[in-house]
């Protein structure tokens, strides 16, 4: 069943992926700004205007230069970016693991946090200690990543100075990396002074990416918890004895989980796109600060690929969500 | 399976903790023979001779640290020799020579040769080759090698050749070595013959360059220079401050003028070749005269820069700021209101009935872009012009005005780094280049014989005859000159260039 589940979302998928491509292609062009436009000199005539426009492979009729992409990106070739002079799929290759690594930790963090603060909410139900905690959450939640982002800097960088601002890594480390999944691939060879390093670049942007979603979190899953202890199996746990904790954490979340589940799936797909902001302001060199210089520059083949990959990634959250729905709710796997 | 024992989860902890607590790291970068910059753009390609990069000339301060250029350029915007010793044209002036340096070397020890030299300006000037100014250098041609003399044949006279060899795109690559690795390989490993050699790179990060110990010009200041990217204004606005990073540019004048008085720190903010003004679009209500110039009048420029950049800029009257070839004082525009609405008046307009039009300019992409916008309809308003402003991105802005389609008046920066009025008046004017916004006969009849004028007093003296004739007729509204802050730690010397280009390896010293 799941099988089926997942054959049918990937069919739908590559249709997506097809619209994508087709939108993304078309509004490039549609919209004004064309990347020869940007770096034409003023003495060019329109015969060196003409040759650029070849050289870049932007002369040709639309429906031709489609063809072209479309039949790089079947055999893997994006394209060569303009500003970059290097392949779109090497660049995005280079790029995607730092975000990879930032979203996953954010997410972790989020995780945590939003769910140790739900159970905590949960346990001091009709307390002075849950207003705190739901005035804290709406604080968290009202305020967007970017704000979290320059409050961070304020506080860890001017006043407190004690975590580095910009960058993955200190440049000044010698480092020969394999991979560019550096945290990973630090921790996993034992270079742990070095995975310290990577960590403490990657504090303060992962913080503000998991504060609005750890938020999210808090909200639905406190909700959902308050919801199931009140429920029978519940009820009959607490007559036999069990303290609360336990009751929070056996009975109520396994059932509560759901929902907040799906909920976090899409909040990640949001995380991943709040990554191009957060990584521009600490100079982080992910797929997001990637777009931001790709879309001034009107940098045709890197924003294709590029938005090509969001939808991918998006597409394969959402996939990855509803397996894991479907797994832990068998009505859903059955139905 | 991966397992992470307790030791080991220790030394994770510790090796962040030691980084998180180690306030010591900041005052290292300082003290020690590296210099860290907090840089306003990221370099997305090693070639400074082909695409976008080539013709940015914030990122030209990144290449001329790794790469040298056929002439260089001091910092009051005077020429001086670079790989090129000596240079120069023959009686006719119909074939140019050139002097090539000696006994110099690439940064993989090969020798630099006059073949180099040939070759970058073939290279240059390919049409197709994806070389933005290549008009310029495919007018040289012919080559002919004699010992360290190269001459060339010119297809035509181009008084400004000379000078296009320290601006954009004037840069000598290694011909064996390009050959050798090709396009890829360079971009992984470039070499030059400049003061730093790239030591490791990570695009969107940093670029960290290491001291050339051969370099022809003498030892580099500092061993290391490590440029870091952060196009965002406020995070150069924290590593400065917080130490992180030794220099910083291009930070907001609030900050600047905060932070220049903090302990521990300095800042110089001087005029560079950077103008704004508005392009004004012919056609509509911009064929008459009286609004042109009505808009001129209106503005006060003093006023913008005294409170909009505080102080930091100088306002002009023509697109030649001071210290550029043709620029002439004796030309001004005044800033009359009475005579604003005088000359509305004429035409049929008052505040009760103002001339209407549009007013597109960029939001953020220059220092008070649209404050300044915003100002300036203001002052419109109160002579008689109602202006909507339209907000657009650089893009835009650049295949608007390519296409001719730029709405009546379109803010813009300009940047003129040789200080050549071809470069400013010129191509901004004339209505054959891609970049101007007014097209007229009676202008371009001025402009045409200058562009071949082989008489450099006469060339200069009609450039600024172009520019009292375009302030008269108000063909363009030049604003003001830019000023660039830089903010640096107070154990170094600062030398700020006029061409705004941050060079570590000549500018910046230890104190």
């Amino acid at each position: 069943m799941l099988l089926a589940i997942v054959l049918n979302r990937m069919a739908m998928a590559l249709v997506t992926l097809a619209g994508v491509a087709v939108v993304v292609f078309v509004l490039l062009r549609v919209v004004p700004g064309d990347p020869v436009s940007m770096m034409i000199s003023p003495g060019a005539t329109p015969a060196d205007i003409a040759a650029l426009k070849a050289h870049y492979g932007l002369d040709a009729p639309l429906l031709t230069q489609f063809g072209i992409w479309v039949k790089g990106i079947v055999t893997g070739d994006f394209g060569t970016s303009i500003t970059l002079h290097r392949s779109v799929t090497e660049i995005l290759a280079d790029r995607l693991p730092a975000t990879l690594e930032l979203a996953a930790l954010a997410l972790v963090v989020a995780v945590a946090l939003g769910g140790g603060v739900a159970v905590a909410g949960t346990l001091m139900s009709r307390t002075p200690g849950e207003a705190v905690i739901d005035g804290l959450n709406s604080i968290m939640l009202a305020v967007p990543d970017f704000i979290w982002a320059m409050a961070l800097v304020l506080l860890f960088v001017v006043a407190i100075p004690v975590l580095p601002l910009t960058g993955r890594i200190d440049p000044v480390l010698a480092v020969g990396f394999r991979t560019n999944f550096y945290l990973t691939e630090s921790i996993l060879t034992g270079r742990f002074a070095v995975a310290g390093n990577i960590l403490s670049h990657m504090v303060m942007p992962t913080v503000a990416l998991a504060l609005p979603l750890a938020a999210v979190i808090t909200r639905l899953l406190k909700q959902s918890l308050k919801e199931a202890m009140v429920q029978d199996y519940v009820l009959l746990a607490r007559i036999k004895g069990f303290r609360e904790l336990r009751l929070v954490l056996q009975e109520a979340l396994r059932n509560a989980v759901g929902p907040t589940l799906a909920l976090t799936g899409v909040q990640f797909t949001f995380l991943i796109g709040g990554t191009v902001i957060v990584e521009r302001i600490f100079s982080y060199p992910g797929i997001g600060n990637l777009a931001i210089d790709a879309v001034v520059n009107r940098d045709f083949p890197l924003i294709q690929g590029l938005v090509l990959l969001f939808g991918l990634i998006f597409i394969l959250i959402n996939i990855g969500v509803d397996l894991t729905v479907a797994t832990l709710n068998p009505r859903l796997r059955h139905a | 399976m991966f397992n992470v024992t307790r030791r080991q989860a220790l030394a994770a902890s510790g090796g962040l903790l030691t980084t998180l607590l180690a306030p010591q790291r900041f005052a290292a970068a300082a003290a020690g023979s590296t210099l860290n910059i907090a840089y306003n753009v990221n370099l997305p390609s090693f070639d400074p001779e082909i695409g976008p990069s080539s013709v940015n000339p914030t990122i030209q301060a990144i290449y001329r640290s790794v790469f040298d250029q056929y002439i260089g350029q001091k910092p009051n915007l005077s020429f001086e020799p670079g790989l090129l010793t000596g240079w120069g044209w023959n009686n006719d002036k119909s074939k140019i020579w050139m002097d090539v340096r000696q006994n110099v070397v690439w940064h993989d020890g090969s020798p630099f040769t006059p073949e180099d030299v040939v070759w970058s300006i073939q290279r240059e000037g390919k049409q197709g080759g994806g070389n933005p100014v290549s008009f310029i250098w495919a007018g040289i041609d012919n080559f002919k090698i004699d010992g360290k003399r190269i001459t060339a044949d010119v297809k035509q006279y181009d008084p400004v050749i000379f000078k296009w060899m320290a601006f954009l795109t004037g840069y000598v690559l290694p011909k064996a070595y390009y050959e050798k690795v090709g396009a890829d390989g360079f971009e992984k490993k470039p070499i030059g013959t400049g003061p730093y050699m790239v030591d490791a790179y990570e695009g969107n990060a940093y670029l960290r360059l290491k001291a050339n110990p051969k370099y022809w010009g003498g030892k580099p200041p500092f061993e290391t220079v490590v440029f870091k990217f952060v196009p965002d204004a406020t995070s150069r606005v924290a590593e400065i401050e917080s130490g992180s990073s030794d220099i910083t540019l291009e930070v907001p004048y609030e900050e600047y003028d905060r932070l220049r008085v903090k302990a521990g720190l300095k800042g110089e903010c001087h005029p560079v070749s950077d103008i704004a003004q508005i392009f004004i679009t012919n056609g509509g209500v911009m064929d008459d005269k009286n609004v042109r110039l009505a808009m001129c009048h209106a503005v006060d420029k003093v006023a913008i820069v005294k409170r909009l950049m505080r102080g930091y800029g100088t306002a002009i009257s023509t697109l030649e700021a001071p210290g550029y070839a043709a620029f002439d004082p004796s030309i001004k525009v005044t800033h009359d209101p009475a005579l604003a609405a005088k000359l509305l008046g004429a035409s049929g307009y008052s505040k009760a009935k103002p001339v209407k039009f549009t007013i597109q300019t960029t939001r953020g992409y220059k220092p008070k872009d649209y404050e300044m916008i915003q100002a300036i309809v203001g002052m419109w308003r109160n002579v008689g012009i109602e202006a909507n402003i339209e907000i657009y991105d650089i893009a835009k802005h650049f295949e608007l005005r390519m296409s001719h389609k730029l709405a009546p008046a379109a803010f813009y920066n300009w940047g003129n780094a040789i200080g050549d009025p071809t470069c400013s008046t010129g191509f901004a004017m004339f209505s054959k280049s891609p970049h101007s916004a007014w097209h007229s006969d009676d202008l371009d009849a001025k402009i045409g014989p200058l562009w071949g004028e082989k008489d450099e007093a006469k060339r200069i003296a009609g450039w600024k005859a172009v520019d009292r004739y375009i302030a008269e007729q108000g063909y363009i509204l030049p604003l003001l000159q830019y000023w660039q802050p830089i903010l640096y730690k107070s154990d170094l010397k600062v030398i700020p260039n006029g061409s705004g280009a941050l060079q570590p390896a000549t500018l910046v010293k230890k104190a």
